[in-house]
């Protein structure tokens, strides 16, 4: 009997074995899939355990963790939340996070790569481990303006830096309260969110760099004009024809100017400059169709359509449509209809090339990231997109943009003793639509970098009676006049 | 082997002979003593380091119901040294260290209650079950002087076993709210006679093989090169089988049924030696298993929460994944030296107190406590096969077998069902999850282990088969 206790004792001591393997797997070698595991709720916690850093202007919190006796530990709150929720984002518990929260979770979190021996040092000397704080570049008094500017139409403002990247406003309304979304009340947060996703308004969308894209209409002219500028197939001078309307070819649309019926100045022939003054359709649908979607597209692509940019949030990639097109629709393009769409941001992009001689920079909110020991763990990232076009193609569109607001249909934007360059645009969004409002500019000196984009949704609130000048002009006139004062 | 005496009609043959093999009963006992001072103080501190993990601070008045606990533990090792000196010194030590980390452990998870803004109480309840569990191990060493007493009792052991797995079945009686139909309630009370029914098993099983274990060990044909029992021996394995599958069935437990049948087939192979009973164990265990997967849905689900625990439906699914996901999410936050006792978060897993204790000790003690906690039944085990090994007769040696192969086979149904080695079944883990009528079987077994071990070592080398 005893050779066949042995036999069960070595039974046992393999049953023993497998759970020493098995715990060893699991507690040794599983330990980071599972703590990525689905539903893992001892992360999720373990991340609210953290004092998360602050999000902060001019060393000012815009978002800050504060201590609470529940068990989240800390609970986010907001300064000014619907004037940043464009740029913040929300943070929750449950539904995820957006905007810079979500972006730069890992710094904030403190759980970056660069951050590693911190939070180790942190955690020998016993101290809770806390995250970094973001700066951002945004302007507070240009952010503050630019919402009050927009009120309650539903629209967005982007203006930065063209030199740098920096953006110094980034603004979408309605924009929404984040401290709704931060509470510990998770049935509560879900009805917030839910009521925000059920808003007509898309208050949760933001609009800067993303959500229902508009088509840019008359702005888009500036990517017309500078590709046909790089192509040689005219100058800001040079003659162009000057019919009262032109029929498509291939087609029987019939494009007018502005002034319907009515031809691009009274000249004879009209030229470049007259048709960024006045905004006039027919000369750019002719370039359009005589440079081809290729080449528009190519311009395009450069100054940045197509590509997402990562703000550090990633921005939408704004479209210039798929080819071939047909001349009907290449010709549509040329004032920015048919299927393009685009993002403030990318025509703000579209005045910073030309403002910065033809050089698109990498658009980013963050200015640096800080240690909780005021260690600078990442300064500002300034990086080049690339070149567009030429610095003459440059200052020439620069001229033609200053004439429209000096002597064109974008007065609204002048500013005393300025020279500002700009462009509006109003463009529709099908027969009984409301217009999609523009304007798209930045101020010409060598001293002051800022350029601005401005979208107005339905109409600015006039549906079809809005125009790009008479709303979305003025917006951006307040907002660089802002960076100009402060 | 000789054949076997009829052992419970045997007269007592032992002699005390001057100079045999005979052990410093003093040195056993003084070994005990100082290891139970050392269960205790670890008792006292995992107490104490919940509470200061959990809660920042010190509250010695907790101390009070863990005191008694241990006084209770030194009057079983006094008792021994007059009416068993010769016990196992470890046996004891062990139960009381496993113990105390379980009321520890479900102390912790009090704390987590009531930071929760919920009661509980493990913790409180565990104590008196222990308390009761200790004071029943002092009587069954009062009353068993003879382990062979309990041959006599073999066909009541039986019918208990019997009425015991029915008992959840009488109308009025059984738990209906519980998945599994294993639970009992008189009044206030809630009683898992599964558990009781294991060692009247064991008894019965131990006492039946004894007289059985001629006919069982005759060889007939052979196959694959194994010997094979004549057919008409296959009756008894067929009749447990059909027990186990009873339970399985009834009252859907597969754990329980795993437990009888596995100790069954090992008491059944210790007694013959014959390697064709496990063989034919498999294939009807096989059998079993099939027949369940296909025919009963929950026996289904655990295979497939098994497989494929992080699978969305599975986790969502009600009596689905969830829990076993918490679970091993629970270990890996422990990972190598845990969370530390009172910081970590097992009130995640549900039911963490019962099938589910392993991982929040996982969890706050890490692989390191686990590995120690493991050891320790280990040992508890080895101890029990030591007293089968050297055992004075075959009732002795199987029901010492029978007992400590129980412990160890429950141990491995659990974690095994927890880490994933086996799908889950839900079987309390010994002496440390929350229950009453788990820990008493298991301070019985306790007592019982110990009364043997004390025969085996009073009975001098020369007396023994």
């Amino acid at each position: 009997m005893n050779r066949n206790i042995r036999i069960v004792g070595v039974a046992v001591l393999g049953m023993f074995l497998a759970l020493f393997i098995s715990t060893t797997t699991i507690q040794v070698f599983q330990v980071n899939n599972l703590a990525n595991g689905p539903e893992n709720r001892r992360s999720q916690l373990a991340d609210y355990e953290i004092e998360r850093g602050p999000i902060l202007i001019d060393g000012t919190p815009i978002a800050s963790s504060n201590p609470v006796n529940n068990m989240y530990r800390y609970q986010r709150s907001y300064a000014n939340g619907p004037l940043y929720s464009a740029v913040t984002g929300y943070y929750t518990y449950t539904q995820g996070s957006t905007g810079i929260e979500d972006a730069m979770n890992a710094e904030l979190s403190g759980k970056s790569d660069s951050q590693f021996f911190a939070g180790l040092n942190r955690l020998f000397t016993g101290q809770t481990p806390a995250g970094a704080a973001v700066e951002l570049t945004i302007n507070a008094n240009a952010q503050q303006v630019a919402y009050d500017a927009l009120g309650d139409l539903r629209g967005s403002v982007v203006a930065f830096d063209p030199a740098t990247g920096a953006i110094i406003a980034m603004v979408s309304t309605p924009g929404y309260d984040p401290n709704g979304l931060s509470g510990p009340d998770q049935e509560q947060v879900l009805d917030t969110y839910n009521q925000l996703l059920a808003d007509p308004n898309g208050p949760l969308q933001n609009r800067a760099i993303g959500g229902d894209m508009n088509p840019p209409g008359s702005v888009f002219k500036l990517v017309i004009a500078a590709a046909a500028l790089e192509e040689g197939i005219a100058t800001p001078d040079s003659p162009l024809e000057n019919p009262a309307t032109w029929t498509l070819p291939g087609s029987t649309a019939v494009v007018n100017n502005p002034s319907h019926g009515s031809p691009c100045g009274s000249g004879e022939t009209t030229n470049l400059r007259i048709a960024i003054e006045q905004s006039c359709n027919i000369p750019f649908a002719q370039l359009a169709v005589q440079l081809g979607d290729d080449k528009i597209r190519a311009m395009a692509e450069k100054l940045g359509f197509g590509h997402e940019f990562k703000v550090p949030m990633t921005a939408s990639a704004s479209i210039y449509p798929d080819g071939p097109l047909d001349d009907a629709q290449t010709g549509l393009t040329g004032f920015g209809q048919f299927d393009v769409r685009a993002t403030p941001l990318q025509m703000a992009l579209v005045s910073g090339a030309i403002a910065n001689g033809g050089v698109v920079m990498n658009p980013t909110l963050v200015e640096s990231v800080l240690t909780p020991d005021l260690r600078e763990l990442q300064g500002q990232q300034v990086s080049e997109f690339g070149r567009a076009f030429s610095a003459e193609t440059a200052s020439a569109l620069e001229s033609m943009m200053i004439g429209s607001v000096s002597s064109g249909v974008a007065s609204n934007a002048r500013i005393d003793g300025v020279d500002v360059a700009g462009k509006t645009g109003t463009a529709e969004n099908g027969d009984d639509e409301p217009y999609s409002l523009w304007f798209t500019g930045f101020v010409a000196t060598d001293t002051t970098h800022i350029a601005v984009a401005v979208v107005l949704e339905d109409g600015g609130g006039m549906g079809q009676s809005g125009t790009g000048n008479g709303s979305a002009a003025t917006i951006g006139q307040q907002v660089m006049k802002a960076v100009l004062d402060g | 082997m000789p054949s076997t005496p009829d052992l419970a009609a045997a007269p007592d043959t032992r002699v005390r002979v001057p100079g045999g093999r005979r052990r410093s009963t003093q040195g056993l006992r003084n070994l005990e003593l100082a290891l139970l001072v050392f269960a205790v103080a670890i008792f006292f501190a995992a107490i104490l380091l919940v509470q200061l993990g959990a809660s920042g601070g010190f509250d010695f008045n907790v101390i009070t119901m863990p005191a008694i606990i241990a006084a209770l533990t030194f009057c079983v090792h006094i008792v021994l040294r007059f009416i068993a000196p010769q016990a196992d010194p470890f046996i004891l030590p062990i139960a009381m260290t496993l113990n105390g980390i379980g009321i520890s452990m479900l102390y912790r998870l009090d704390l987590a209650h009531v930071a929760a803004g919920e009661e509980s109480g493990f913790a409180s309840a565990q104590m008196i079950y222990t308390a009761v569990g200790v004071v029943m191990a002092i009587i069954v060493l009062f009353l068993l002087k003879n382990h062979r007493v309990l041959l006599r009792f073999m066909y009541i052991s039986m019918a208990l076993a019997i009425l015991l797995l029915l008992l959840p079945l009488v109308p009025g009686l059984g738990d209906h709210d519980a998945a599994a139909r294993v639970w009992i309630s008189i009044g206030p009370f809630n009683f898992q006679p599964g558990e009781i029914a294991k060692i009247a098993l064991a008894v019965f099983f131990a006492g039946y093989l004894v007289t059985a274990r001629e006919t069982l060990s005759v060889v007939g044909t052979k196959f694959l090169g194994i010997q094979f029992p004549r057919l008409r021996d296959l009756a008894p394995i067929m009749v447990v089988w059909a027990v186990c599958m009873g339970v399985l069935v009834f009252q859907r437990d597969l754990g329980t049924s795993m437990l009888y049948f596995g100790l069954f087939l090992v008491m059944m192979f210790v007694a013959t030696g014959r390697i064709s009973w496990i063989v034919i164990g498999l294939v009807l265990v096989a059998i079993g298993g099939v027949l369940a997967y296909n025919f009963m849905g929950y026996v289904n689900f655990r295979v497939h929460a098994w497989l494929d625990p992080f699978d969305p439906e599975m986790i969502d699914a009600s009596g689905g994944s969830y829990q076993l996901l918490q679970s091993l999410y629970g270990l890996a936050n422990g990972g190598l030296i845990g969370q530390g006792l009172g910081q970590g978060r097992p009130l995640i897993t549900p039911v963490a107190e019962s099938d589910f204790i392993i991982s929040a000790l996982g969890e706050e003690l890490g692989l390191a406590g686990l590995f120690v906690i493991f050891s320790l039944y280990l040992i508890l085990v080895a101890r029990g096969f030591r007293i089968g090994h050297q055992g004075i007769d075959d009732f002795g040696r199987l029901l010492a077998m029978g007992l400590s192969f129980t412990i160890a086979w429950q141990v491995f149904i659990v974690v095994g069902g927890v880490t994933r080695v086996i799908p889950l079944t839900g079987l309390t883990t010994p002496f440390l999850a929350a229950g009453g009528s788990s820990l008493l079987a298991n301070w019985i077994i306790v007592a019982i282990l110990l009364r043997l071990s004390d025969t085996v070592r009073q009975t001098p080398v020369e007396d023994r088969e």
